[in-house]
């Protein structure tokens, strides 16, 4: 290595959230450490606020018209878009994912198996061999994530076909029922695996026409901040996705009674958290969609019913006859 | 104070400047040869045909003619691949490959279109904005299918057929490949794929674009030539599976040829649709449906309304509308882009239409056609029409695929269905009112697969395609487009 290079100075990214399109810091100021895989301190992330949470559901309220509105099929390819955007990042998301840290559920998963020749495997220190697996791991979590968009690129103009239906009722009216999106969706993110999760969340939302509020991992945001980057570059109107960085025990009560949200998704197991979220969503009868004990790394939980949840159905008659 | 102004007057004296669109940055050799097993190939036999531009007679490109072994050696590919890779390529996998080549179309989307107006005749408007577009749309939609099958056959688990042969006309020439290749690769087939002997250019540049896209060698394999070839590949034992949009004489000639065998065949055949003119309709909007209904694309199209029904008592009003309107279109070169109606696709076509014409007038009806100039080299024929028409004439009862309209009248609700539906065809039928539950009323009772209603030759990925009676079954597009392929 040249002694230039050696001297060199990494110019370090600023983490910030994504609201209307726009990056800003927190309104509030504050910030949280994320630490990495070994105890040090990683980055400076921005502690979000109630504040900025109402700010971003403004930004998704005014972005939800034009969103609803544009056709399936040009929201199918602004999805691939993203997907595109996503394959072109995939060895940033891999060194991220890495440098957070292997997922909690993995290394328990693991625990005490033991294998051939992987001796150092189970010695818990970072050995070449646990390291390989590790960045195999994330690689295999930012891939999985990018055919689930695409996967979800293709539902946004079919999952009409599968959920809509002509009603043969008993009068001389054609009368049929057909999704629309509900409005704006608030998602508290999974927190591990931190980018699938989010992805896996986030896309249904979107291909049904909705707009969202996301808030990303608590201990794991750096994908999220990279992926509102991507978000930023591939067509997707300003306010459709927003994405907050912040504390979940601090937040979810906000996300979750906010009047002009539609509905909430949370992902996690903490039955407190559940019922309090259940119990807001009450004040403008909020859909409460909870994912618990869900493994996004599984195939099965990529389908069409998780687009209807935040769909709401409209049926029409119209009179038939000269 | 008056000033007097000259006024001013658009009806006359506006000529409309040439605009060509650009040929300068398309690509063709001056021979295609047949792409089999993911590579080009001389035919066995050596044989070459001529495709010519129908607007000015010359000759663009020397093509390969598949004899009856090259046939086969498609068909052996397109088994190979099947049997080798494209079973045990995931569906996710194969989705991606359609979702690559749907935007590879996009990136070259113009150089497609001029290609399309060069070769077939029509007009570059039409290939920029409808052709080309639908065809990369039709890659998409199908693209995302391919993982997703078992949601469109609630309570089976569908799986392909194998094998698929093709057969595609010459009045959609790419995107007829697109409605044809896309849901048979969706579903997990592969394709030995012929299009016309007329327009065999863009089914070939699509080829050079799937060897680009990595796809596995011979999952997709076109060959050129004309009925023989096409005959040879029906008549093949190892294809699973025949699709053909034609006309209904060949149609009938490809369902007995596979009627002793296990092949599932789906038909797209002729029409002779009826359009219909309430008396409640937009008149406006509705002069601007026959006229796309019937001289859009030249006429060459199997769904074209080319039997009008006005009602009565707006009869003199929507005829003298129409005549106003057609007086406006252009006949003239395709890569024009203020060309309204283009060449006619070949010397047969121009023959068949004049021919209709002539019988039309003998038959007694009374003809009219604009009054525009058309080129002196190249194959053309001015918009027509036809009054005075019963429901015996031939103009009437006959396919013409050419722009030739024949008008009728009706009084009732009652006597336009009964002349409607006294066809033999049945591909679609458009109807027109402002009254939504006549709309519905009248469009249940015809009998045809498509009702447009106050809309003409619409199309879209989602949405089905395909006939009643003599004009085919099987549906192509929408959900129901993957039934063709799939067991």
């Amino acid at each position: 290595m040249r002694k230039s290079d050696q001297d060199r100075i990494e110019v370090l990214k600023t983490c910030k959230i994504f609201i209307g399109g726009k990056f800003p810091r927190t309104e509030s100021g504050r910030y949280y450490v994320i630490k990495d895989r070994n105890g040090q301190p990683l980055a400076n992330m921005c502690r979000s606020s109630r504040k900025d949470y109402r700010d971003a559901v403004v930004a998704a309220r005014n972005a939800f018209e034009g969103w609803s509105s544009v056709s399936a099929m040009n929201r199918g390819q602004i999805l691939y878009r993203i997907a595109e955007m996503m394959e072109e990042r995939k060895e940033q998301f891999t060194g991220e994912i890495v440098a957070q840290g292997e997922n909690e559920t993995r290394r328990k998963r693991d625990k005490g198996k033991t294998r051939q020749g992987e001796s150092r495997w189970l010695s818990g220190g970072i050995g070449r061999k646990r390291e390989n697996q590790v960045t195999k791991d994330a690689v295999r979590e930012v891939e999985q994530a990018i055919d689930r968009v695409v996967y979800y690129a293709g539902w946004c103009d079919k999952f009409q076909q599968i959920f809509s239906t002509v009603n043969p009722v008993a009068s001389p009216h054609f009368n049929f029922s057909r999704p629309e999106p509900m409005g704006v969706v608030a998602v508290i993110a999974s927190e591990e695996p931190a980018m699938l999760g989010l992805v896996s969340m986030i896309a249904p939302v979107i291909a049904g026409g909705n707009t969202c509020v996301v808030l990303a991992s608590e201990t794991k945001p750096l994908t999220a901040v990279s992926f509102s980057e991507v978000i930023h570059t591939s067509d997707v109107p300003g306010g459709v996705i927003n994405i907050l960085t912040g504390l979940k025990s601090e937040l979810y009560g906000h996300f979750s009674s906010h009047m002009d949200v539609n509905a909430v998704i949370f992902c996690g197991n903490d039955n407190k958290i559940i019922s309090e979220i259940r119990q807001n969503g009450s004040v403008n009868v909020k859909r409460a969609i909870i994912h618990k004990n869900i493994r996004w790394e599984d195939n099965s939980n990529q389908n069409p019913y998780l687009i209807k949840d935040t769909m709401e159905i409209k049926t029409t008659w119209h009179p038939v006859g000269v | 104070m008056i000033v007097k102004t000259k006024e001013l007057k658009f009806s006359k004296g506006w000529v409309y400047a040439p605009a060509p669109e650009s040929k300068e940055h398309i690509q063709l050799k001056s021979r295609y040869e047949l792409f089999i097993g993911g590579k080009f190939v001389t035919p066995v036999n050596g044989k070459y045909f001529d495709t010519i531009n129908p607007s000015n007679e010359e000759k663009i490109a020397g093509i390969a003619e598949a004899s009856i072994e090259d046939v086969n050696r498609a068909v052996t590919s397109a088994r190979t691949a099947y049997e080798k890779y494209w079973k045990m390529t995931p569906a996710k996998e194969r989705g991606k490959y359609l979702f690559r080549i749907a935007r590879m179309i996009q990136e070259r989307a113009r150089e497609f279109a001029v290609i399309e107006s060069m070769d077939g005749g029509k007009p570059i408007r039409e290939s920029r904005d409808v052709d080309i577009p639908l065809v990369a749309a039709h890659f998409f939609y199908y693209a995302g299918w391919a993982d997703k099958l078992e949601y469109a056959f609630s309570n089976r688990k569908p799986r392909p057929l194998g094998v698929a042969g093709q057969i595609i006309p010459w009045n959609f020439p790419l995107l007829m490949a697109a409605w044809k290749i896309a849901p048979a690769l969706a579903c997990g087939n592969t394709v030995v794929l012929k299009p016309a002997e007329t327009t065999p250019l863009t089914a070939l540049k699509l080829a050079e674009l799937i060897q680009e896209s990595g796809l596995p060698d011979g999952v997709v394999n076109i060959i050129t030539g004309a009925g023989t070839t096409g005959a040879a590949l029906v008549n093949h034992p190892d294809v699973d599976k025949i699709a053909f949009t034609g006309s209904t004489d060949v149609g009938k000639i490809i369902q007995k040829a596979t009627a002793g065998t296990n092949k599932k065949v789906t038909l797209e055949l002729g029409g002779k649709a009826a359009n219909i003119i309430f008396d409640d309709a937009p008149i406006d909007q509705a002069v601007e449906g026959i006229v796309n209904g019937i001289y859009f694309n030249q006429g060459h199209v199997c769904c074209a309304g080319s039997r009008l029904f006005v009602q009565e008592n707006i009869y003199n009003t929507v005829l003298q509308k129409l005549k106003d309107r057609m007086e406006t279109l252009i006949v003239g070169d395709p890569l024009d882009k203020n060309t309204d109606i283009g060449a006619i696709n070949s010397k047969p076509q121009l023959e068949k239409i004049n021919y209709f014409i002539e019988e039309g007038k003998k038959e007694g009806a009374d003809m009219y056609q604009s009054s525009c100039p058309v080129p002196e080299k190249g194959y053309w024929c001015r918009p027509t029409l036809f009054t005075n028409v019963s429901q015996s004439h031939r103009i009437a009862k006959e396919e013409i695929f050419g722009p030739v309209l024949a008008i009728q009248t009706f009084r009732t609700v009652d006597e336009v269905i009964e002349k409607a539906n006294n066809t033999p065809y049945g591909l679609s039928a458009g109807v027109w009112s402002d009254k939504g539950s006549k709309v519905f009323d009248v469009g249940k009772k015809l009998r045809a697969g498509v009702i447009w209603a106050n809309t003409f030759n619409k199309f879209d990925p989602s949405s089905p395609f395909g006939g009643y009676k003599e004009s085919g079954f099987g549906r192509e597009g929408g959900v129901y487009g993957l039934e063709g392929y799939c067991k």
